[in-house]
């Protein structure tokens, strides 16, 4: 592979992207000090730090964002300063971005050809970019109409048609954001693939992802930041998975060796007494099918399965913010009558919802009315607000989960994701309930902040909250949960308790269930290429738990449940 | 020397913006006081201002509904008909005494937030579309009501819009309590800090527990109401009802106001004082040209002109 141009190799040939002391200020931060940073030709190369490392400062600099205030960079052997990001597309470098820019109202065929139509007479040669389109994406695991509006394709599809877009304009350089952070399994496998073949036609990729398996699956070198310099580059196989986290977080590795790389102590101390909130055979329209679950006061339940198993929409239902056919929600076995967020959070039921950005924070306020914000009514006499009583809440909780702002009248959309995470917890905390559901609560956000939202798991857990746990690391719900209901397409599959809870019994419980069920939802169908068995892509991903990456194609649900214990095995 | 200007001058810019988003209205309207005070005679006289501030009443007044409507992300086109319907009320119901009158007027003010409210909230419909619906419906509806001017003579209206306590008019008095009630609202209650949320993200205000269908309707209505006290001033000091002019075209004068007060079209936030200053700009900048003797065109060419520099230095805002 790449081995040769590892380790500050001077090699200026295989480097097709060198800097050299780059530095970057902006008020008050020194968001990149001296960083040299090297890419060679044709190597997936990983970049990684928490929130706030640099990781975002550096691209921006790469690509013509940013002016850097000092250092080089030297591209293709020439120093090169990139003016605006269009200068640098020209010069071959693309960005795809999380929120993928392209234009959702154009066709598919003209979005990939945007700017390079093929013309006919001076005017575009339909019928030519419609054929090329289709042939192009197919490439990508994209067989859509592709005359149709871009809008109606899935995230994952449209990802697809930008990085298909970027190796059309002839990139040789192509970085890609948290690429598979609003994909489904199956689309990052096609995901996978496609980096493979442009690793083959010797285009770079620059890979940011806080997603450690999918990193190790893909990547041949790392560049880990942290506070704006480089503490370590080199081949992806050679360092270990724990020191990977220590460079990244500044702790020393005997302590995450005893902790594990969760920060969840042991088992609760789940209480004997009534269920603090029953779910019963919840229905709604081809998302849920008679779930029924329970929760006890004092236990993190955990609900696993795959994106798209029902797990989110159940936590929606019981928080009243899904509809549901038929079902009953009981909580401190007092049932729920009018079904919607309000009665829900009335009985004590808060739920931390999955996209913090577009369902959680109200970007334009204050961190403190942020945390009010679902409280205000308790805090509040004939609709007067009181400050008085709003400022105690906030306090308490700013102190108690360790929230960093300039002050709680911060604007809420200037803290970092880990902290905003933290503001939205304080929000459904301050409504002191008794059921709380934690929809992906560590999702996009630091590892600092995530072994702090996992430790106040445990702790609100101890106080005798009942807390139900979503997450795609299947790590922290393994560790988090003492109990794990699984689901799939929309029902529940079974369920782990005591020893049973582990990667491996996670894994075998779904692949078990997926062997007699149907090609789950066919929403993704369209992006996923005719090769891969649906079932069988289905079982694997569980968000990267399969970290060995040789074979992309065997994803049979065996495979995938062999694979749990392996990883075991090698950490 | 050039290598040092230039971020200098970028650090300047990045404080700038932000201060004239801030201040800039305020700056403006400061700065064409003291162009009036230079160089309008007889400006600086009690009478004069009384005369600024009567005239100001309906903008400012429907300003403020306006504001919370578009704090929630809404808009309210509708206002100036509204304002004609409040008029055509009046007229029509005189016969039962002020009193009855101007009560009708004010609920049917409400009825037509309520029902451009009812579409937003539970119905879905955008609220330019509602609100432009009710903007031709309620003219449509109050020249069927009333088809021509027609005077009003009755002694309480007319006291109304031209009488005075302690040398202040009633129209002034009247629009200051609403400014008070407008700051209460958003300053002290929880329905005012609801619709700053709703404004800044609907779907998270809904999975708080807000009651968003039921606070977005109360905003309308409320808009509504205002709209319908500054018809039933504006007809007061008239002495007249004149469903076919009154209020035309005033709908944009009055998101004018609130735009150049600094409230974002796209909600989420609201500034109360902003958009006072803003009515009050937009007022003197009209006065000041009628009183140097401009065509009443260059007085649309300036609004346009404020109107710009306002949007953009608030495109600026997104940037950041």
């Amino acid at each position: 592979m790449t081995a040769t141009a590892a380790q500050g190799g001077a090699d200026e040939a295989a480097s097709i992207l060198r800097t050299r002391g780059l530095t970057k200020r902006f008020p008050g931060v020194l968001a990149l000090d001296e960083v040299d940073f090297e890419l060679s030709h044709g190597e997936v190369h990983a970049l990684v730090g928490e929130n706030g490392a640099g990781k975002s400062t550096l691209i921006k600099v790469l690509t013509g964002v940013y002016a850097p205030d000092g250092g080089q960079v030297r591209y293709q052997g020439e120093d090169v300063r990139f003016d605006t990001p269009l200068r640098a597309q020209q010069a071959g470098i693309s960005t795809i971005y999380q929120e993928v820019n392209l234009i959702p109202l154009l066709s598919v065929a003209r979005n990939l050809f945007l700017g390079r139509e093929p013309r006919r007479f001076g005017l575009i040669d339909f019928p030519r970019m419609h054929r090329e389109a289709a042939t192009i994406l197919r490439d990508y695991g994209v067989e859509v109409d592709v005359t149709r509006p871009l809008q109606g394709l899935s995230m994952g599809a449209r990802q697809m048609v930008a990085l298909a877009r970027a190796v059309m304009a002839e990139a040789r350089v192509v970085i890609m954001d948290e690429p598979t952070s609003s994909l489904e399994p199956r689309e990052v496998e096609t995901l996978f693939s496609v980096i493979d073949t442009l690793r083959e036609r010797k285009i770079t990729v620059v890979y940011v992802s806080h997603r450690l398996d999918e990193l190790y699956r893909i990547c041949d070198r790392v560049t880990v930041l942290r506070e704006g310099r480089v503490v370590h580059t080199g081949a992806m196989a050679d360092l270990e998975r724990l020191r990977l986290i220590s460079l990244m977080l500044g702790r020393d590795m005997e302590q995450i060796e005893r902790q594990g790389s969760t920060t969840f102590g042991g088992p609760h101390q789940a209480r004997a007494e009534e269920p603090v909130l029953v779910a019963d055979d919840l229905n709604a329209r081809q998302q849920l099918h008679g779930v029924s679950l329970a929760i006890h006061p004092g236990e993190v339940l955990g609900l696993g399965g795959l994106l798209g198993s029902g797990r989110t929409e159940t936590a929606r239902a019981i928080a009243g913010a899904l509809p549901l056919e038929s079902g009953r929600i009981t909580v401190a076995g007092v049932p729920l009558r009018r079904r919607s967020t309000a009665a829900a959070i009335r009985a004590g039921i808060s739920m931390l919802p999955e996209d913090r950005k577009s369902e959680g924070i109200i970007p334009e306020l204050s961190v403190r009315e942020n945390i009010a914000l679902a409280a205000m009514p308790r805090m509040s006499r004939f609709g007067l607000v009181s400050e008085r009583r709003i400022d105690r809440v906030v306090d308490v909780f700013v102190r108690r989960l360790r929230i960093k702002a300039a002050g709680t009248r911060q604007k809420v959309a200037e803290l970092s994701g880990g902290n905003q995470q933290k503001v939205l917890l304080a929000r459904w905390l301050a409504l002191n309930p008794t059921v709380l559901l934690l929809d992906e609560p560590t999702r996009g956000i630091d590892v600092g902040a995530k072994a702090e939202v996992q430790r106040l798991v445990d702790e609100l857990a101890a106080e005798g909250l009942g807390v139900m746990l979503i997450s795609s690391d299947v790590e922290e719900l393994i560790e988090g949960a003492d109990r794990v209901v699984v689901l799939k397409d929309g029902a529940v599959v079974g369920e782990l308790t005591g020893d049973e809870v582990s990667e491996g019994g996670l894994m075998s419980a779904i692949a078990d269930a997926g062997a007699d069920i149907d090609p789950p939802e066919a929403g993704a169908a369209e992006t996923s290429p005719a090769t891969l068995p649906p079932t069988g892509t289905a079982a694997t991903s569980a968000d990267g738990t399969v970290t060995t990456g040789e074979d992309t194609a065997d994803t049979r649900a065996t495979a995938g449940a062999g694979k749990g214990p392996a990883r075991e095995e090698g950490r | 020397m050039t290598a040092l200007d230039i971020p200098r001058l970028r650090i300047d810019r990045e404080r700038i913006i932000p201060w004239l988003q801030e201040y800039g209205v305020y700056i403006g309207v400061a700065a064409l006081l003291v162009f009036n005070i230079v160089f309008t005679p007889h400006f600086l006289s009690l009478e004069n201002f009384r005369t600024q501030a009567v005239q100001v009443t309906p903008v400012l007044i429907l300003s403020l509904g306006m504001a919370l409507v578009i704090a929630t992300g809404g808009i309210d086109l509708s206002v100036g008909s509204v304002m004609a319907l409040a008029a055509a009320m009046i007229s029509l119901y005189l016969g039962y005494g002020p009193v009855v009158a101007i009560l009708v007027a004010l609920v049917a003010g409400a009825a037509a937030g309520a029902v451009n409210g009812a579409l937003v909230a539970f119905a879905g419909v955008q609220a330019i579309v509602a609100t432009l619906a009710m903007m031709i419906g309620g003219r449509g509806l109050s020249l069927v009501l009333l088809p021509q001017l027609e005077g009003i003579r009755n002694p309480g209206i007319r006291e109304l819009g031209a009488g005075s306590v302690l040398g202040v008019p009633y129209l002034v008095w009247i629009s200051v309590a609403l400014i008070a009630l407008v700051v209460f609202i958003v300053r002290r209650t929880t329905f005012g800090r609801q619709i700053v949320a709703i404004g800044g993200n609907r779907r998270a205000s809904e999975l708080s527990g807000l009651p968003v269908q039921r606070t977005l309707l109360a905003v309308y209505v409320l808009c509504g109401l205002f709209a319908a006290i500054a018809g039933v001033l504006a007809t007061a000091r008239l002495q007249a009802s004149d469903p076919n002019s009154l209020g035309v075209l005033i709908e944009l004068s009055a998101i004018t106001a609130v735009v150049v007060g600094g409230t974002p079209l796209q909600g989420g936030r609201v500034r109360v004082a902003g958009t006072v200053a803003g009515a009050v700009l937009m007022q003197l900048l009209v006065s000041t040209l009628i009183k140097h003797d401009l065509p009443p065109s260059w007085t649309q060419i300036a609004q346009t002109v404020v109107i710009i520099a306002a949007v953009y230095v608030a495109r600026e805002r997104g940037k950041k």
